[in-house]
């Protein structure tokens, strides 16, 4: 076979010693095989769901899936691993639909394929039926700026909303290492303390109805993509058509360059992120619920009711932003509307954390 | 020189959308090798249509597309200096995508 070359012929596997080395791991830069890349990929995931008591035999778990990489793998992984180990859990598929012409309705067909490969009943929850309105619709009237900001506060009640609906115990995201080295980074970036103390969490919401959590923590995104390549599973890959969040992208382009040079990087950003202790004197938002729907939130309305609140008013802009940065206009119609005193905007939901 | 260049988590869309291209390129002198630092100027040059620098930092890819020869991470066969033989296969994929 043409894969036989001479290039690769010395490069055993660091594990078995026996087959061609086929890639590098970053988290160790042991060059291993295909066959004990599967295996020390899928055990080590076992160990952390193990090791942080991600689950409970019997439990209900609903996988977000949003037919991209990272939920495609975790969706294939898990359920392995359901098996193998006799983890005992009820598995279900949870997508959103935002409601994005050529993007999500796509997406969401490789979600329906998926629902069909792995076994896994699946429950679309969409924007529309939820909210009233369909991100393309909002995109026309608010045009492309702080689109992401209602998609990303949508989104993560979206998510809730659709796991009480499948009565799951707990919702597990794809979020990997790579993501939480970014969002550490933009917490730091934006003094998000309140965040930066959350995000590095495997387990959050814990105290609410659904907890989440994340057994790709300390997944690499490029071991990810390997093994969705390898395995050659089925996922959608486009950019969404709304214009990427560009800060973001700054920082997810600095932790590739910094992975570039020193791949550790990564896992270290997020021990520092865990490791920050929050000094004792800084004032910490206090965890409320809405006074219109009920869902958690740190002020009078939760974000999405107010951004809902400024779409169904023609007023858009209301929520955007920090509070300091709202002009008194708005500050003064949400006086006389609802008479809240204190509707403070936090920055930017799109993290999903 | 007979290649097959795949392109995979979206790169496909700056080049037409096509994800497998069958290509032959020529070394520009017979003694040289080729590799994967030529591949990527060629590339470059001849295939993508649009937005390049989704593709390319500097001399190499951009942080986080990867890439394989013969499916073998090409961080094990000298990256930029892989070289290349007739009918190899080189991937490469992009990570930069949402999950």
């Amino acid at each position: 076979m043409a894969e036989n070359h001479k290039k690769a012929a010395g490069r055993l596997c660091y594990l078995c010693n026996q087959r061609r080395a086929a890639l590098k791991r970053p988290k160790t830069l042991e060059q291993i095989c295909r066959e004990c890349f599967y295996e020390v990929f899928e055990e080590e995931i076992h160990q952390v769901i193990v090791k942080n008591q991600l689950f409970k035999p019997g439990e209900r778990i609903a996988i977000g899936a949003s037919g991209g990489k990272d939920s495609t793998v975790l969706a294939y992984v898990l359920s392995e691993l359901n098996r193998r180990h006799n983890y005992g859990l009820d598995l279900f598929l949870l997508s959103v639909d935002e409601g994005i012409t050529g993007y999500r309705d796509d997406s969401l067909e490789t979600v329906k394929r998926n629902e069909i490969q792995y076994g896994l009943p699946l429950k679309i929850v969409s924007y529309k039926d939820l909210y009233g309105w369909t991100m393309d619709e909002i995109v026309k009237m608010i045009g492309l700026k702080n689109n992401c900001t209602f998609c990303g506060v949508f989104r993560r009640q979206a998510l809730d909303r659709g796991a009480a609906l499948l009565k799951v115990d707990k919702l597990v995201t794809g979020h990997n290492a790579d993501d939480i080295a970014e969002t550490v980074l933009l917490n730091i970036l934006r003094g998000d303390i309140a965040r930066l103390s959350r995000c590095t969490s495997i387990t959050t919401g814990e105290d609410g109805p659904i907890p989440r959590c994340k057994p790709f923590k300390y997944t690499y995104e490029k071991e990810i993509v390997m093994y969705a390549y390898f395995k050659r599973l089925d996922y959608f890959s486009t950019e969404c058509i709304y214009s990427p969040n560009a800060y973001r992208g700054f920082a997810r382009e600095f932790i590739k360059d910094l992975e570039r040079m020193r791949p550790r990087a990564i896992l270290d950003i997020i021990k520092s992120g865990e490791d920050f202790r929050i000094s004792t004197s800084t004032k910490m938002p206090e965890q409320g619920t809405c006074e219109r729907c009920g869902y958690i939130s740190s002020q009078k309305w939760c974000k999405a009711c107010v951004l809902l609140e400024g779409l169904n008013k023609g007023l858009p802009k209301l929520g955007i932003g920090r509070s300091r940065g709202l002009d008194n206009n708005h500050r003064k119609d949400v006086k006389q509307s609802n008479g809240t005193k204190n509707i403070e905007g936090k920055q930017c939901g799109s993290l999903d954390f | 020189m007979q290649l097959t260049l795949e392109f995979g988590g979206g790169l496909e869309l700056l080049c037409d959308s096509v994800k497998i291209h069958n290509v032959d390129v020529s070394p520009n002198n017979e003694v040289d090798k080729f590799t994967m630092k030529d591949l990527l100027v060629w590339v470059r040059a001849n295939l993508i249509k649009e937005r390049p620098e989704m593709f390319m930092k500097d001399d190499s890819v951009r942080p986080g597309v990867l890439v394989l020869v013969n499916d073998c991470d090409w961080e094990l066969s000298g990256q930029l200096d892989t070289p290349l033989e007739e009918k190899d296969v080189v991937v490469f994929i992009s990570t930069l995508h949402g999950g």
